[in-house]
């Protein structure tokens, strides 16, 4: 196996088309290195991006955030700026494995994994989050919920990668969140969860929505239907109803041994339902 | 085999040593450099047994490519005593019996240390959430707990008694 670590984007993506067998990106390692531990993962080249600065720096993007590939969860806690303009993407950043994981993890890197159950991914796309892909062919940009195609798979073509996560500027009365359930208060892998976006007019009438789902589906899964039900409400108890059946009306999970379908699909309707209370009293400045 | 030269710092020690590119930090600390202070409970970043400080970061040192250290600053469990005098958290797990058998207790310390230089003066729930990725299946966690906290409490006083008796002074 070869191990680089290039000092700008661009070398990286030189190393990346140019290699060959194998090749994986390795911004905080989290899940790489269980996978290859465990043999799920063999590389014959491990290109290091924890060297190229500008993807260890959360930096304003406009009025928006460009939160680079290297940065790990727990720096995304201690910014202030961030947390306060997007509290549910960094709550939901700040739920991924334990303390030594935090500082190690990344929001770019829990996309590319391409877990249904990423805790971060429906936060960033309720969001509205775009991923920032750099190849040999140049820069574009691919909205979060059309990164990943199935488990473990994404759009990326050879020689690309993810350099940063932006997000967008925040319009005014506008609040975000995210809930999972887990059986347990931390540690664990979603059985589901709920990531909510709103934003309300003077009067307090919801004028914008997304709504997203997580480990419910094979990908994460942004429902136009629930946030419908929400638009041009008070996101008062009748909508939230209607929400949480559009959820739960969407969600098409699996049984496995973290919890069954018909859980799962109650559960994601509870959970949105929860989770845009929270982004409601946001939006409206109570919390 | 091709191996990679690294350079870096392991506490407070310029420290160079080769390795495999698939090395873990945890494989080069305990098998290269013969600090076999960090424990290797799991493998997979679940138990935090092999915790150590990079960059002023805890991390899991089984969860880093030995490669990666070129350049940082690592502080690892050898490097918490000051020559035979222990760490504060060191003493108060001996006085709490925090510990049995003894895998997971330097993981607990260095996440410990990190957590007491963050926050001097945390609650019971910011410590079981900050130690949260430090298993231990001997102690069932509570005097591990009472003695991060008691370390803090101990750890605070020379700056609380300190104070009132400098107000004295200046009102005198």
């Amino acid at each position: 196996m070869q191990y680089h670590a290039p000092a700008t984007v661009k070398d990286a993506v030189k190393l990346l088309a140019g290699s060959k067998g194998s090749t994986q990106i390795l911004a905080g390692g989290t899940d790489l290195l269980v996978r290859m531990r465990s043999g799920f993962s063999e590389p014959d080249t491990i290109i290091d991006i924890k060297r190229i600065s500008p993807m260890c720096k959360i930096a304003r993007d406009g009025k928006g955030f460009a939160i680079g590939a290297a940065v790990s969860s727990a720096e995304m806690s201690e910014n202030a700026a961030l947390a306060k303009a997007w509290p549910g993407v960094v709550e939901s950043a700040a739920l991924i494995g334990s303390t030594q994981v935090q500082g190690r993890a990344t929001i770019a890197g829990n996309l590319c994994n391409a877990s249904p159950a990423a805790d971060s991914v429906p936060a960033m796309v309720a969001a509205g989050a775009k991923a920032v892909i750099r190849g040999p062919k140049g820069k574009r940009k691919v909205a979060v919920e059309k990164i990943c195609k199935g488990p473990g798979q994404t759009i990326l073509k050879k020689g690309e990668l993810i350099e940063a996560i932006v997000l967008p500027a925040k319009p005014a009365r506008t609040g975000d969140a995210y809930l999972r359930f887990i059986p347990r208060t931390e540690m664990d892998i979603a059985v589901a969860g709920a990531g909510i976006c709103v934003t309300l007019d003077a009067k307090g009438v919801c004028t914008a929505a997304r709504v997203s789902l997580g480990a419910i589906a094979p990908t994460v899964l942004l429902v136009s239907r629930a946030a419908k039900a929400l638009i041009g409400t008070r996101i008062d108890d009748e909508a939230l109803d209607a929400l949480a059946a559009a959820c739960s009306a969407a969600a098409r999970p699996i049984d496995d041994k973290r919890g069954t379908k018909e859980f799962r699909i109650h559960v994601a309707g509870v959970l949105a339902r929860r989770a845009a209370i929270i982004a409601r009293d946001r939006a409206l400045g109570k919390s | 085999m091709f191996q990679i030269q690294v350079s870096t710092s392991i506490n407070g020690d310029d420290t160079e040593f080769s390795c495999e590119a698939d090395e873990t930090l945890l494989d080069v600390l305990r098998d290269r450099l013969g600090m076999t202070g960090s424990k290797e409970g799991c493998g997979t970043g679940d138990c935090g047994a092999c915790s150590v400080v990079v960059d002023g970061r805890l991390v899991c040192s089984c969860l880093m490519l030995g490669a990666e250290a070129q350049g940082r600053e690592i502080e690892t469990i050898e490097g918490m005593a000051d020559g035979t005098e222990l760490h504060p958290l060191q003493q108060k797990f001996l006085d709490h019996a925090a510990l049995q058998c003894g895998v997971c207790t330097p993981g607990f310390l260095v996440a410990a240390k990190s957590l007491l230089e963050r926050n001097d003066d945390p609650t019971e729930e910011e410590v079981r959430y900050w130690l949260a990725g430090n298993l231990c299946r001997c102690t069932g966690y509570d005097k591990i707990v009472r003695a991060v906290l008691d370390t803090a409490k101990d750890m605070r006083k020379p700056a609380k008694t300190k104070k009132p008796a400098a107000k004295k002074r200046v009102k005198a």
